[in-house]
């Protein structure tokens, strides 16, 4: 328990940090959480809820209340570059129930164009606003890819027709921290995918300040909500991965947790979408399913309050949240042939992931096994 | 003394990046507007060489809001070039759906996107929450959130956020303005009601994830079919549909519906709600199977506002101007025959009532969307232009929907070539889907009985070319997508989408789209607080990057797509 002690021990600096800056709302938490019929103990569960999904241990959930008590203290610039609004509909999902929802309206919203009242001139007063008054106190985040080819006008924002590089680098300079929502602000995303007519580009290769990358198309409201949350709490950069995805989110591989494992260990799969072996959730590792090669928590948070993932609804994972998956993973609905049938080869490292090579020959091998085993038409049979 | 420039960019509470312009008489009044895109993405020059089967996950992410028509559309556009025949099952659940996606979408723009034009937050504030809750029974005999102590919260709540001066969201708007309609207590109910949306809006996302994997972006959609046959044969999964849909419906029924006849009332004499309609030609396509033979909305145009004849549509009457648009060439093409490459040609300085800024040049070009024409005419598409369409077509249903509407309200047939009739149509539109849901899920219920089947197995012959395409209905009006396979592989790929009918700048004519015609002549109280602009814009529904689109179509005749679209891909 070293580690988390020492965390919780930075995480407690942080908040008693938090709690000494002047508030800028007169109402407590407490108040407010009152005022809207809300019981403490709800509360504490959301808590609890959000310290079980970051994994860390029960000791840090009274510290997690605590951060959303002081959430007051950062307000938020959210950012729309080449992107298709997904990823802020995914956030408006938030639940827990309506308690997420508390914590944006907590949170200061400074900017946010599909929300926010204001439009036009109005808007860009407010963003202007938020940087200055807000300068090294605001938490960006930003949706879209960043088109960078032609100067970057194929993106303008505003009556001065600025372009999307210029908003954001400027964003960028006085954020207390950077987080891209969403595969496109992380990784280029759609447009970036070859043959990447605009130059599209991620957060972190325009500006020069560290960006936590949050990818996923879009990524559940959940690890939108916690990433935040993360922040909250520690003033601090999570755990990354190579690619800067936090690894409380991003740390596990699909198929490590996936619900179809055991019918991938016991090499049954499906082999047409609508057959028997669908019907029964055999494993989609046939029907194209990335799940070996992605990683990220759909397998156990799933999407829509747990509702449902592509998984579980018999379609594969098609690695949403990789870098480039658009490239290199498709066809989306097929293997990736020279995994199933080679093993290894040079393409491996374009995945993008941190696969270790045992694991791609393991997986090769063992669809190719499962050829021979095809308990699917034992079973037809 | 000359006209002035008023500039919007960004308009918000919206999908995209959308820029609008007008220019006011002395008197504040519009005399031109321009209408703006100012982002590209080139999204279907990316699909090219792809393989077909990833047209619909790829094209989905054109857009997020209305998340899974651009999929749909690519999977069915698909299979109309293979010839592919999905099974009953899978065209029931692709309908319903689609009827899922309608209850939430409608939902969110209303409230979300759109309600602020229509609500005054700051006035909701000196209203007394008794009188509001009695008021509320005025508009539905079973109201919701409407309650003497629930309006007491939500006063309380917004109150705070004004006091502190931290409005966050609702910062810097136009609150006061003379166009705001609604009572203290009106205001009140629909802001209620926007707080609970927020609420009803993730049970309809949930409503959908059971049959979509998840949403936005769904992912159980294939080619051929669909994927999700065990939540389909599960009861549980059923009967929890069935659940999630009921509070949905209660909440159109009971708040949305509620609120528009509240507008209605409001707004019937709010001249700058009273005009927006300057293009009066309606375009609408086929949507939701209801059964095997029935669909609930038919296709077909007016000209004309004439209600008294419609006319079938000629998809070789489309043809998309780029006269003012940032592509090469001005000529008027098929869609087939477009250039890709874009010519962008950015703004002037120039004047503007809030100061300098950075203008349109009308006469060059102006726009990343293009300017599509049937037969030459301009066409609005959207829930107004699919009502219309229907209730000259004398569809049954849309007849006593809206017949029952104009009679409740006492507004004449009129009243729905308005800013408040798009607005009604809309709500409309989402009630008959939702009253009619329960039919395709019934129809669902009662196939599996006898048939498991949601697949159907095809093959692409790589030595052979095919073409085919999609047309239907989605949230924001008509879309189509158009492919041609070569060689096993996505060789072109077009999608001519409902914003881009709307949203278009002038043709080479000079005619006029539909957003820049709605504007002319609508009277500003502050041009530069411009309300009234985005009231008339948002009820469009605007959707910007769905609209913004590349084609690469290298002289494909139109004869060879093989099958009528028209009665083909119209499972929507």
């Amino acid at each position: 328990m070293n580690g988390f002690d020492a965390l919780y021990v930075k995480a407690k600096d942080r908040v008693q940090a938090l709690s000494e800056l002047p508030s800028r709302k007169e109402e407590s938490i407490e108040q407010m959480l009152e005022g809207r019929g809300i019981e403490r103990r709800d509360f504490m569960k959301w808590a609890a809820g959000v310290t079980a999904m970051l994994a860390l241990p029960s000791q840090f959930t009274p510290l997690f209340a605590e951060a959303a008590k002081l959430a007051d203290r950062v307000p938020l610039v959210w950012l729309h570059m080449a992107e298709c609004t997904g990823c802020s509909e995914s956030l408006i999902r938030s639940d827990a129930p309506t308690i997420d929802s508390l914590i944006f309206d907590y949170i200061s919203l400074e900017y946010h164009e599909t929300l926010m009242a204001a439009a036009g001139w109005q808007a860009e007063e407010n963003l202007d606003n938020a940087l200055k008054k807000y300068a090294g106190r605001y938490v960006l985040l930003v949706e879209g890819g960043v088109p960078t080819a032609m100067n970057g006008q194929y993106l303008t924002l505003g009556a001065h027709g600025r372009t999307g590089l210029d908003v954001v680098t400027q964003a960028a300079k006085s954020a207390a921290a950077i987080f891209s929502i969403g595969t496109c602000s992380s990784f280029g995303g759609i447009q970036a995918a070859a043959p990447n007519p605009t130059g599209a580009k991620g957060v972190d290769k325009v500006v020069s300040q560290p960006v936590i990358n949050v990818p996923g198309c879009p990524p559940s409201a959940a690890n939108i909500v916690g990433t935040l949350m993360h922040f909250l709490l520690f003033g601090t950069l999570p755990a990354l991965d190579r690619y800067h995805r936090p690894k409380w989110a991003y740390g596990n591989r699909i198929h490590d947790l996936c619900e179809r494992r055991g019918h991938f260990d016991a090499g049954e799969f499906v082999e047409s979408f609508g057959d028997e072996g669908a019907k029964d959730g055999w494993c989609l590792y046939k029907q194209g399913c990335k799940g070996p090669y992605t990683f990220n928590n759909c397998s156990t948070e799933r999407f829509n309050q747990h509702v449902n993932w592509p998984i579980g609804a018999g379609h594969g994972c098609m690695g949403c949240s990789e870098p480039d998956f658009w490239d290199t993973m498709g066809p989306l609905e097929q293997p990736i042939k020279s995994h199933l049938v080679m093993g290894v080869n040079s393409t491996v490292d374009k995945i993008g992931t941190t696969l270790l090579t045992a694991t791609v020959v393991g997986i090769g091998a063992h669809a190719v096994a499962s050829i021979f085993m095809n308990k699917n038409d034992e079973k037809k049979g | 003394m000359a006209n002035r420039r008023v500039v919007i960019d960004p308009i918000t509470r919206i999908e995209g990046h959308l820029r609008i312009e007008v220019e006011v008489d002395e008197n504040n009044v519009v005399q031109k507007a321009y209408s703006s895109s100012t982002l590209w993405r080139g999204i279907e020059l990316i699909l090219k060489g792809r393989d077909p089967r990833d047209a619909g996950l790829m094209a989905q992410r054109i857009c997020g809001v209305c998340t899974y028509s651009h999929y749909k559309a690519g999977v069915e556009a698909v299979e109309n070039a293979l010839g592919v025949e999905a099974p009953y099952n899978a065209k029931l659940v692709r309908s319903l759906l689609n009827a899922s996606l309608y209850m939430h979408d409608h939902v969110v723009h209303f409230y979300h996107l759109h309600g602020l034009d229509w609500v005054d937050v700051v006035s909701a504030l000196s209203a007394d929450p008794k009188k509001a809750s009695e008021l509320a029974f005025k508009y539905s005999d079973l109201p919701i959130a409407t309650g003497t102590d629930e309006l007491t919260a939500v006063q309380q709540r917004v109150k705070s956020f004004v006091d502190k001066g931290q409005l966050g969201p609702f910062a810097n708007a136009y609150w006061g303005n003379g166009t705001y309609k609604f009572s203290p207590e009106q205001n009140l109910i629909a802001l209620s009601h926007y707080l609970k949306a927020l609420e009803v809006q993730r049970v309809a996302a949930q409503m959908f994830a059971i049959f979509g994997a998840k949403q936005p972006h769904p992912q159980s959609l294939v080619v051929g079919g669909v994927t999700c046959v065990r939540d389909i044969l599960s009861p549980t999964r059923l009967s929890e549909w069935r659940e999630k849909y009921k509070i949905v419906k209660d909440f159109i029924d009971r708040a949305y519906q509620a609120d528009i006849v509240m507008a209605a009332e409001a707004y019937g004499t709010e001249e700058t709600v009273l005009g927006g309609v300057g293009v009066k030609n309606f375009l609408a396509a086929d949507a939701f199977l209801l059964n095997r033979t029935e669909h609930l909305f038919q296709s077909g145009y007016i000209k004309g506002g004439d209600l008294s004849q419609v006319f079938d549509i000629d998809d070789m009457k489309i043809e998309e101007d780029v006269t003012h648009a940032w592509y090469k060439g001005t000529n008027r093409l098929q869609p087939y025959d477009g250039v890709t490459e874009p010519e962008y040609t950015g703004f002037v300085d120039g004047d503007t009532v809030n100061g300098e800024a950075k203008i349109i040049d009308e006469n060059a070009k102006y726009s990343w969307v293009k300017a599509p024409r049937y037969d030459g005419d301009a066409m609005e598409v959207g829930p107004l232009s699919c009502l219309l369409v229907n209730y000259a077509r004398g569809n049954k249903k849309v007849q006593t929907e809206v017949g029952g509407f104009l009679k409740r309200t006492g507004l004449p047939v009129g009243a729905l070539f308005t800013t408040l009739g798009r607005t009604a149509a809309r709500m409309l539109q989402t009630k008959l889907i939702s009253d009619n849901a329960i039919t395709i899920f019934n129809s669902l219920v009662e196939n599996i009985k006898t048939d498991d089947s949601t697949y159907t197995k095809f093959e692409i012959d790589p030595s052979k070319e095919y073409t085919g395409r999609f047309i239907g209905e989605v949230p924001r009006g008509t879309l189509s997508h158009w492919v041609r396979i070569k060689n096993g592989v996505i060789e072109n790929y077009q999608a001519v989408v409902p914003t881009t009918w709307n949203a278009g700048p002038m043709d080479a004519n000079g005619t006029i789209g539909p957003y820049e015609a709605s504007l002319v002549g609508l009277k500003l109280e502050d041009p530069t607080k411009p309300l009234e602009v985005l009231r008339v814009i948002h009820s469009f529904d605007p959707c910007m990057s769905c609209s913004v689109h590349v084609m690469d179509m290298k002289g494909v005749e139109l004869s060879e797509f093989k099958v009528n679209p028209m009665s083909s891909g119209a499972t929507c």
